[in-house]
């Protein structure tokens, strides 16, 4: 059975003091580290669920949303380079005040009655997906004082084994709330960047729309054997 | 080669993106209830999170390209509701080569800045590899409880005394 690299010094540790809501919900148990088989390198491949306008956060609605209509798009790929085709990438996010449409986000901005936040495409033959949205604004949080969030998209990824799954965030370029957030901060300093997308000349749609790009690299295939950890 | 993208919390409104209307039904009927409750280490309940579940049908078949085929969504998921409840409706997996019959489970929340991984067991599992690694004073974590015919119940805690085995596959 191959087995999928494994993601040391790339993720968060999940004991990440400076957030939190991480204190009593982190296991104190280191996890137990155990060969992939068959459910592991097995994972579902969801199709046939994607609504007509889940793929544009701006037509939802009757009307447009407030804020600055952007495209973002990339592709989903493994650590070998591989494109990841036909795979669901779901997103959600903040309005253009920075306010989710959730009963428990109740801060002082506008909720907007033309934007819900939620989206859902799947990737193409090369892995490349593309959804249309408004930039979400910054928001304000309990963590500490005056605790902002830089402006980001949440996105979850399946891939094609259960051991590829991610959940994370996407971030705008050159955001100064980098600097002060313990979410963004808690990734290793090296990987940080790879959650910050690229403004795309390229990809802007003229008298229409911005463009930024980011690619989401997932767990490829090891070359290496797994050896049982000798108790 | 390009580098693997960090994992970051789902925070707290995940049911804008993630929330399913069909999302626990894995059988949309007959089969079992498989559920529980989510608890963090001061043992409230955590009303934010999601678990998803992974597994084979009754005949020990993934629908995926390295099992045999099966119309079986093997998949479901579901948001925690206000008291900390998960639940997916779904046939009992069948045993695979080696192992014994099992659901990989992945646990998302606000407050957890990646996924945690465990898998759920019936009862008396018998001989299997990945129990096997456990050691033998927490397996009972790993092991759901049968309520009834129909029912069987698994609460997960991230954290505590009663702490869930997590894996890192
Ligand atoms: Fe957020």
């Amino acid at each position: 059975m191959h087995q999928y690299v494994r993601a040391d010094d790339v993720h968060p540790p999940l004991d990440s003091p400076e957030y939190k809501s991480t204190g009593l919900r982190h296991p104190t148990q280191a996890p137990i580290v155990v060969p992939q088989r068959l459910t592991e390198v097995t994972g579902p491949l969801l199709h046939g669920t994607i609504g007509p306008n889940d793929h544009d956060l701006t037509r939802q609605h009757a009307g447009e949303p407030q804020g600055q209509r952007i495209v973002v798009t990339g592709r989903v790929l493994d650590s070998d380079g591989r494109p990841v085709p036909d795979t669901l990438v779901e997103v959600w996010q903040a309005n253009a005040a920075g306010r989710y449409a959730h009963v428990n986000d109740t801060w002082a901005a506008p909720l907007d009655p033309n934007f819900t936040g939620g989206g859902r495409v799947l990737t193409n033959s090369l892995g490349e997906y593309s959804f249309t949205t408004i930039k979400p604004g910054a928001y304000p949080w309990g963590n500490h004082h005056n605790a902002w969030r830089p402006a980001h998209i949440h996105f979850s990824l399946f891939g094609q084994a259960f051991t590829q799954r991610l959940v994370t965030q996407m971030y705008f370029p050159d955001d100064p709330l980098f600097a002060f957030d313990p979410i963004y901060r808690s990734a290793p300093e090296k990987a940080r960047e790879r959650m910050v997308s690229a403004f795309d000349m390229d990809a802007t749609q003229p008298a229409w729309a911005l463009a930024f790009r980011w690619d989401i690299v997932l767990r490829g295939r090891d070359q290496t054997p797994f050896e049982e950890p000798h108790a | 080669m390009p580098e693997l993208t960090p994992s970051q919390t789902v925070g707290p409104y995940l049911r804008i993106g993630l929330d399913w209307a069909d999302g626990p039904d894995v059988v949309p009927s007959g089969g079992v209830t498989i559920g529980g409750t989510v608890y963090d280490g001061a043992g409230a309940p955590i009303t934010d999170a999601m678990v998803e579940t992974w597994q084979a049908d009754p005949q020990g078949r993934f629908p995926h390209p390295l099992s045999g085929g099966t119309d079986f969504r093997g998949f479901g998921r579901s948001c925690t509701d206000g008291t900390g409840r998960w639940e997916v409706h779904t046939l009992l997996p069948g045993a695979l080569p080696g192992e014994a019959p099992h659901l990989d489970v992945s646990v998302f929340a606000r407050g957890l800045l990646d996924r945690v991984v465990t898998r759920i067991y019936l009862p008396e599992p018998g001989d299997d590899p990945v129990l096997a690694a456990v050691p033998q004073e927490r397996r009972h974590t790993l092991i759901a409880e049968r309520v009834s015919e129909t029912e069987y119940r698994f609460d997960i805690h991230l954290q505590g005394a009663q702490e869930t085995v997590f894996f890192d596959f």
